[in-house]
């Protein structure tokens, strides 16, 4: 196996707060081509029950991909980036991510298995807001292909 | 909040499906918005290196519009409390006006006592299934 198994049980905290801004979520919603009003306009989000506009569900892979950054790229653990593809992601809001919040991140290594000559990284990305309140936890499985592979 | 009304539910529901034509611009524009930059998703050179046919879409991009297809049937995307994909074949987008076409469709497999719903979806690109155990659980009154 080309990953250090003993990396299983770190914790990465995120380098600093991620501050959601409307932009952004403008700027997620047209590039996944979807014009709902609540991603746009602060009325029509309010209208809805929200303090500012609403985030789209995959929205939260900005803070995941920011937050597993350093772990891909701790040289410690052995991890050839070229070779590495997304198996998969989950996400399960616990609420919905809205313009204002300020979250922070800690992604877990939950898992480092081998498996038909490919190793198998579980990482979960646990998201709070700056009240310590969970938010989002995103869940993926990266697969690093093996050298014969 | 606007979340669909659990009278009007059943299992064996179909959402109503969502055809996208995604191109390299689209590609990058994603790129943009999710901060993943990875050359295989722009470079031909980048994904040949890696062993592809040619640049692939991003797994988040397709995932991204797979539950688009969710949120535009539930009607408030707040409703969407947990989604999950296995990104089973890559969408090859190739450098060209067409681009790649992704089908979208889904249908409520369950429904549950908490008044949640579970959705399951398919994606295909060039009559290939390219999601795999897809689904979102969303909120119904």
């Amino acid at each position: 196996m080309a990953l250090d198994a003993s990396f299983v049980g770190r914790c990465y905290p995120a380098a600093a707060t991620y501050q959601v801004g409307r932009e952004k979520i403008r700027e997620f919603a047209e590039a996944i081509g979807d014009d709902n009003a609540v991603y746009r306009d602060p009325d029509a989000a309010r209208a809805a029950g929200y303090a500012d506009l609403v985030a789209p569900p995959t929205f939260a892979m900005i803070l995941v991909l920011r937050t597993q950054e350093e772990l891909i790229n701790d040289p410690k653990l052995g991890l050839d980036y070229r070779r590495m593809v997304h198996g998969s992601q989950s996400f399960t809001h616990h609420r919905p991510i809205t313009a204002g919040d300020e979250l922070a991140a800690m992604l877990h290594v939950d898992g480092i298995r081998a498996m038909g000559g490919n190793d198998m990284l579980t990482v979960r990305c646990e998201i709070t807001d700056s009240a310590g309140d969970p938010v989002t936890t995103a869940r993926a499985m990266l697969v690093v292909r093996g050298a014969d592979q | 909040m606007s979340w669909r009304s659990g009278a009007e539910v059943v299992e064996g529901d179909e959402l109503p499906p969502l055809q996208v034509r995604l191109t390299r611009a689209d590609l990058v524009r994603y790129a943009g918005a999710s901060g993943d930059f990875n050359p295989i998703h722009w470079s031909d050179r980048a994904a040949r290196d890696a062993g592809l046919p040619d640049v692939i879409a991003h797994g988040m991009l397709t995932m991204a519009l797979a539950t688009r297809l969710v949120t535009t049937w539930a009607g408030d995307p707040g409703a969407v409390v947990d989604c999950t994909a296995r990104f089973t074949r890559p969408v090859v987008v190739p450098d060209n006006a067409d681009g790649a076409l992704l089908e979208l469709s889904g249908k409520v497999t369950k429904r549950r006592d908490d008044n949640s719903v579970v959705v399951a979806i398919t994606a295909r690109a060039a009559g290939q299934m390219v999601l795999g155990q897809a689904t979102a659980t969303v909120w119904v009154k």
